[in-house]
């Protein structure tokens, strides 16, 4: 008997039209596309994207050339000197991530003791020449000035669980 | 209008016919770059994507219309690279061996009551002999190539396109046997009436097979394991670049529209309005003409698309099994069958 039904579902084809209606009633579903360059998803507090390099609120840079993000770096990709400054505080000389070595896991930024290394929500940038890639501690400060507010509100938000 | 008749006679003969030529395969062509965007777009949306719709024209996007132009144009101007140890000659003569008789079909099918190129009285057979012939550029263009994976798809794709071919075959067989006639124009004229006097219903099970063997022999999905990415990388087309590729595209698609529209003018009454004569005559679009056919023709291409969304590939010995152990012995006996109506004259259809 079981066989019978069996031959006669394949015959009218049954489960092929069941399938067909699946997909069918997908065709008037809402679409899910997000239009990227004008629409764009939430970025999390949390986000890895471009690194910068903060300062505290009276101007003076936050890294101390501990060294620790360098020695954490999995992908060797920060590279620092450093000497005392004249007024005898230790600063670094030189501060250069290469960003095509860099994987973007956020250990830098944890391992940091004065939150000064960071990674913003910045994910939209290219680079046009061999050598843009290396990221200098002027162009890691500047971008720090440009997006210390969001910086300073997301580490806030995140306050609790870091 | 008589004058334009004159100019017209005035023409050469040979320009008269470029021109016949030249009105059937421009919509054509037109149709078959836009059928590549709607399977593109409808495929997207079954899976619940926008499809493209970034190009379009004069910087307007217009939901990505400009698509398929800008595809054709990429593929014009790429390199045509020709393998090392490929037989030049035959690489280049497959794709138009694939294309020539998808477009050669055309020439005796009725657009309309009156519209066809060459009232031939043995259409049927013509067509079935075009589309019997896209197989050559098949295996032609596997051989050519010199690679084992363009080779092994063109076994492929030539075994199986010879299997539906007979299940094919035969469903026209049913065809004519009802219709008692290979002139397509007759074949259409035979299903006079309304959407029950159609073909498709004394004959179901063979339309069901005509249209599956249809897909089959496209070598859509989900009989598309000639192309096979996973195994045998594109089929026969694999070392294909630039406009040689692109002419096997078009025929494919070419070929999906052409049974698309055999299908509606054999089991879906043509040009025939699916309403009573009695009821639409004279109303404007709901008579008999040339939109019915369009949209018959446009619902069978849907359902190709439908299928590639839906169907995963078959295995290749079910294809086999589903050709030779399936639909040959049902085709046969439903021949049998309409014979039968026919010779009864079964009221409603055949009396």
């Amino acid at each position: 008997m079981k066989t019978i039904t069996n031959y006669i579902r394949s015959l009218f084809l049954f489960e092929l039209l069941k399938g067909l209606s699946v997909t069918g009633s997908y065709f008037f579903a809402r679409k899910f596309t997000l239009q990227y360059p004008e629409q764009k998803a939430p970025v999390s507090p949390r986000f890895r994207g471009l690194h910068a390099l903060r300062r505290y609120p009276n101007g003076e840079e936050r890294c101390i050339a501990c060294k620790l993000c360098e020695a954490v770096c999995p992908a060797l990709a920060i590279t620092i000197e450093a000497e005392p400054r004249a007024d005898g505080s230790r600063r670094t000389t030189r501060y250069d991530i290469d960003l095509f070595k860099c994987i973007y896991c956020g250990f830098c930024e944890e391992s940091c003791p004065v939150d000064s290394i960071v990674e913003t929500r910045v994910y939209e940038y290219h680079f046009e020449n061999r050598g843009e890639q290396i990221m200098t501690k002027q162009m890691l400060l500047d971008i720090g000035d440009k997006y210390e507010v969001q910086l300073a509100a997301d580490r806030a938000a995140q306050a609790n669980v870091r | 209008m008589d004058t334009l008749i004159e100019l017209w006679m005035a023409l050469p003969v040979v320009i008269q016919i470029v021109m016949k030529i030249a009105v059937i395969m421009m919509p054509l062509m037109i149709l078959v770059a836009y059928y590549t965007y709607a399977e593109r777009k409808i495929i997207g949306y079954m899976q619940v994507r926008m499809g493209p719709n970034r190009v379009g024209f004069f910087g307007y996007r217009l939901w990505g219309l400009g698509q398929p132009i800008a595809d054709a144009v990429k593929l014009m101007f790429k390199e045509i690279i020709i393998p090392s140890g490929s037989n030049k000659l035959l690489f280049l003569i497959a794709p138009t061996l694939s294309i020539g008789p998808a477009l050669a079909a055309w020439a005796v099918f009725p657009f309309d009551a009156e519209l066809v190129l060459a009232d031939v009285n043995a259409g049927l057979l013509y067509i079935l002999a075009m589309t019997s012939l896209g197989v050559y550029g098949v295996i032609i263009a596997g051989w050519a190539s010199n690679s084992k994976y363009a080779f092994l798809g063109s076994i492929r794709s030539a075994a199986q396109i010879v299997s539906y071919e007979i299940a094919m075959g035969f469903a026209l067989v049913g065809v004519l046997v009802a219709a008692g006639s290979l002139n397509l124009g007759d074949i259409v004229a035979a299903q006079q009436g309304s959407l029950f006097h159609w073909f498709w219903l004394p004959l179901f099970p063979l339309f069901l097979i005509y249209f599956i063997s249809g897909v089959a022999e496209t070598n859509r999905a989900p009989f598309d394991v000639a192309e096979g990415e996973s195994e045998i990388v594109a089929g026969f087309h694999v070392e294909y670049s630039g406009m040689t590729f692109a002419v096997f595209f078009l025929a494919e698609y070419a070929n999906m529209i052409l049974i698309s529209a055999l299908s509606s003018l054999m089991f879906l009454g043509g040009w025939l309005s699916p309403l009573p004569a009695s009821w639409v005559d004279g109303v404007f679009l709901l008579g008999d003409g040339f939109q019915w056919l369009l949209i018959k023709t446009f619902f069978f291409m849907f359902l190709f698309l439908w299928f590639r969304a839906t169907f995963p590939r078959y295995r290749y010995d079910q294809i086999m099994r589903l050709g030779w152990k399936v639909f040959i012995p049902i085709t046969i006996v439903w021949i049998v069958v309409v014979a039968v109506m026919k010779v009864t004259a079964m009221p409603w259809w055949f009396n």
